[in-house]
C-alpha cells in the first residue's frame, strides 16, 4: 500500500536576498515516518525546514517560490492563517529554548494562546505532552519550578512536549540533539522512533548515524539542492549517486 | 629559560592599572563626600515635625511636608504617562519597526529629545500644556513636562531591555502558532520586564530631582494647603531647595533647611534606585535570566 503522502514541496526555490539558497525542491513526506535531511553545513537543509512552517518568512528580504503542502492545503496560499500552519506544524530547535517559566507554563503555553482556559484541562494535556516527551517522571514534582532549572537535555525533552501540547501533525526539529551529550541525544532519538507512531517528523541532523537510527527515509541535500531521497537502508546501503556515496561515506563534508 | 618581565613593563602596567582604579574609585568618594556635606550640614534640621508640618514664618521655619507630597505627585503623573509611551514605543521601535529611513529619524529625534536642556522642557510645557491646553502651573502640566523629559530614557532601556531578550524565545513561541503580539505580550514583555522597570525607576529618580522643567510648569513658590485637584499647582523639594537659596526671605538663616531638604531629596532618589535594584534582583532571580 502506498504510504499517505502528509507534506510535500513541488519546485520550491528559496531566496536570501539574490543568493539562491534553494533549488527546485521537490520532496514528499510519508505520514507516521521520520524523514531526515542529511548533508554538510550551508546545504540548505535548515533553511528548507523553516519553510514548511513558514518561519522564513521571519528573515527579511527572503523570496520562496514554488508550492508547498500540508495534506491538500497550500501553505504558502494568501489566505492560510500562519497561526493555524504553525500550530499544526510544530517545530523543536537546534538549542533547547524554554520559556523563563515555570515546567507547567512553558507545556501550557500552547494550549493557552489557543484559548484553553479550563484549568484541570491544561494540567491534563500538560501531563500528557510531559509523558509522551518522556519526561513526565522527571519534573512530575516541581512542575512549579522555572525550566532553566534543567539540565540541557531534559530541557530539549521539555520543548518538545511543548511542541506536543498543541497536537501537531507534524514535527519538525532542527538537529534537535546537536547541542546536547550522548546520553540525552540517545534519549531523544528513543524519542523520535516512539513519536513518529502518533505524528509526522522531518528531522534535519549532521550525524548520518542518528540519521540511521532515528529515520525510515533519508534525504540528501547539497548546495541548497536535493541530491537523493529514498528509504533510509537504501541510502546508506545502496546509495543510487556517487555523491551521496562519498557524503556518506564521509569522504567530503 | 622564559624572559623575566621588563622593570619598564612591570612599572607601566602598576601606573595604568592606578590610574584606572583610581578613577573608579574617585565617583565612590565623591558620592561620599556629597552625602557627608550634606549630612553634617542639614542633619540637625531633619526631624519629625521638618518631615510632616508646612513652612512656617515666611519660610524660615517649619517643615517642608508640602514639598514631598508634591516631588511625589509630580512623579506619579510623570510615571503614569512616560512608563505607557515609552514602552509601547520601544516595543514598536524593537519588535514591529521595519528598519529604514523613518525608524532612523524616530530614533534621532529620540536622542536629540535626551540632549534638550531642562530648562527648555520647562519653557516648553509653559506654553504647551500651561497655555495653549490650559492647564495653568499644575501638578498635571509639571509631571507631563517631566514626563516629556524623561521618555528618551524610558524608551532608550526598555528598547535595551527588549534587546537583550534572546531571539530563540521569539522563535519559540512564533513556532508554536503564537501570534506576534501574544509573543510579545506573554514571552518577550516578562522576559525585559526587570530592564524596563530598572530604567524607569532611574529615569523618575532622574525627574524627581529637576528644577528646571517644574519651576514655570507645576512648582510654586508657597502653598500653605495640600493639592486638591491635579489642576492644583505644588510646592516640591528641588524648587524649595532653589528658592531658599535664592530667593528666601532670609538666606543665611534658612541654610539647615535647605540642606534638610537635599538630604530629603537625595534620600528619595537613593530608596527609588534602591527599589529598582531590588526589584530587578528579585525577579531576574525568580526567572533565572
Amino acid at each position: 500500500m502506498e504510504p499517505k503522502i502528509k507534506m510535500c514541496t513541488r519546485k520550491l526555490d528559496f531566496f536570501y536576498d539574490t543568493f539562491q539558497a534553494l533549488c527546485d525542491i521537490s520532496l514528499d513526506f510519508h505520514e507516521y515516518k521520520s524523514t531526515a535531511l542529511i548533508g554538510p553545513s550551508g546545504c540548505g537543509k535548515s533553511t528548507y525546514l523553516k519553510c514548511l512552517n513558514r518561519m522564513n518568512e521571519l528573515i527579511p528580504k527572503t523570496k520562496i517560490t514554488g508550492d508547498v503542502k500540508l495534506n491538500d492545503d497550500i501553505i504558502y496560499s494568501s489566505d492560510v492563517d500562519v497561526v493555524s500552519l504553525r500550530r499544526k506544524v510544530g517545530m523543536v530547535f537546534q538549542k533547547p529554548n524554554p520559556f523563563p517559566k515555570t515546567i507547567f507554563d512553558n507545556v501550557a503555553y500552547g494550549p493557552i494562546i489557543n484559548g484553553e482556559k479550563n484549568k484541570s484541562k491544561l494540567t491534563e494535556i500538560v501531563e500528557k505532552s510531559l509523558k509522551q516527551a518522556a519526561i513526565w517522571d522527571e519534573v512530575k514534582d516541581r512542575l512549579n519550578n522555572n525550566a532553566l532549572e534543567l539540565s540541557g537535555g531534559q530541557q530539549q525533552r521539555l520543548c518538545i512536549a511543548r511542541a506536543l501540547a498543541v497536537n501537531p501533525e507534524v514535527l519538525l526539529m532542527d538537529e534537535p540533539a546537536s547541542a546536547l551529550d550522548p546520553i540525552a541525544t540517545q534519549k531523544i532519538e528513543e524519542l523520535i522512533n516512539e513519536l513518529k507512531k502518533k505524528l509526522t517528523i522531518i528531522i534535519v541532523t549532521h550525524n548520518m548515524q542518528q540519521a540511521a537510527r532515528v529515520s525510515d527515509r533519508t534525504a540528501f541535500f547539497y548546495m541548497g539542492k536535493l541530491i537523493e531521497v529514498n528509504d533510509t537502508d537504501t541510502l546508506f546501503t545502496n546509495p543510487a549517486l556517487k555523491q551521496t556515496e562519498d557524503y556518506i561515506t564521509g569522504r567530503f563534508g | 629559560m622564559l624572559q623575566k618581565i621588563s622593570w619598564r613593563r612591570k612599572n607601566l602596567q602598576k601606573a595604568v592599572f592606578f590610574s584606572f582604579s583610581s578613577s573608579a574609585f574617585l565617583n565612590g568618594i565623591l558620592l561620599i563626600i556629597i552625602v557627608f556635606f550634606l549630612l553634617s550640614n542639614g542633619i540637625e534640621a531633619i526631624s519629625w515635625e521638618f518631615l510632616s508640618q508646612p513652612p512656617t514664618d515666611s519660610m524660615t521655619k517649619g517643615g517642608i511636608f508640602p514639598c514631598i507630597v508634591g516631588t511625589f505627585l509630580l512623579c506619579a503623573v510623570t510615571i503614569i504617562t512616560a512608563l505607557p509611551i515609552g514602552v509601547a514605543s520601544a516595543i514598536y521601535l524593537n519588535e514591529y519597526a521595519i528598519k529604514g529611513k523613518l525608524i532612523r529619524i524616530i530614533r534621532m529625534g529620540i536622542n536629540n529629545l535626551a540632549g534638550v536642556p531642562s530648562i527648555v522642557f520647562g519653557l516648553f510645557g509653559l506654553a504647551f500644556f500651561c497655555i495653549v491646553l490650559k492647564m495653568g502651573v499644575s501638578i498635571i502640566a509639571g509631571g507631563l513636562t517631566l514626563a516629556i523629559m524623561t521618555l528618551p530614557v524610558i524608551i532608550a532601556s526598555s528598547e535595551e531591555a527588549l534587546k537583550s531578550v534572546p531571539d530563540t524565545y521569539r522563535q519559540a513561541s512564533l513556532a508554536m502558532g503564537a501570534t506576534k503580539w501574544q509573543t510579545i505580550y506573554k514571552i518577550v514583555l516578562p522576559a525585559a520586564f526587570p530592564g524596563i522597570i530598572t530604567g524607569a525607576i532611574l529615569g523618575l529618580s532622574r525627574a524627581a530631582g529637576e528644577t528646571a522643567p517644574i519651576m514655570y510648569t507645576g512648582a510654586v513658590f508657597f502653598s500653605p494647603v495640600l493639592p486638591e485637584s491635579p489642576f492644583d499647582a505644588v510646592m516640591a523639594l528641588p524648587y524649595h531647595i532653589y528658592v531658599l537659596a535664592t530667593a528666601g526671605t532670609n538666606i543665611e538663616e534658612t541654610l539647615p533647611l535647605q540642606y534638610g531638604t537635599a538630604i530629603v531629596l537625595i534620600a528619595l532618589v537613593f530608596g527609588m534606585n534602591l527599589i529598582a535594584i531590588i526589584l530587578r534582583s528579585r525577579i531576574r532571580k525568580k526567572m533565572k535570566i
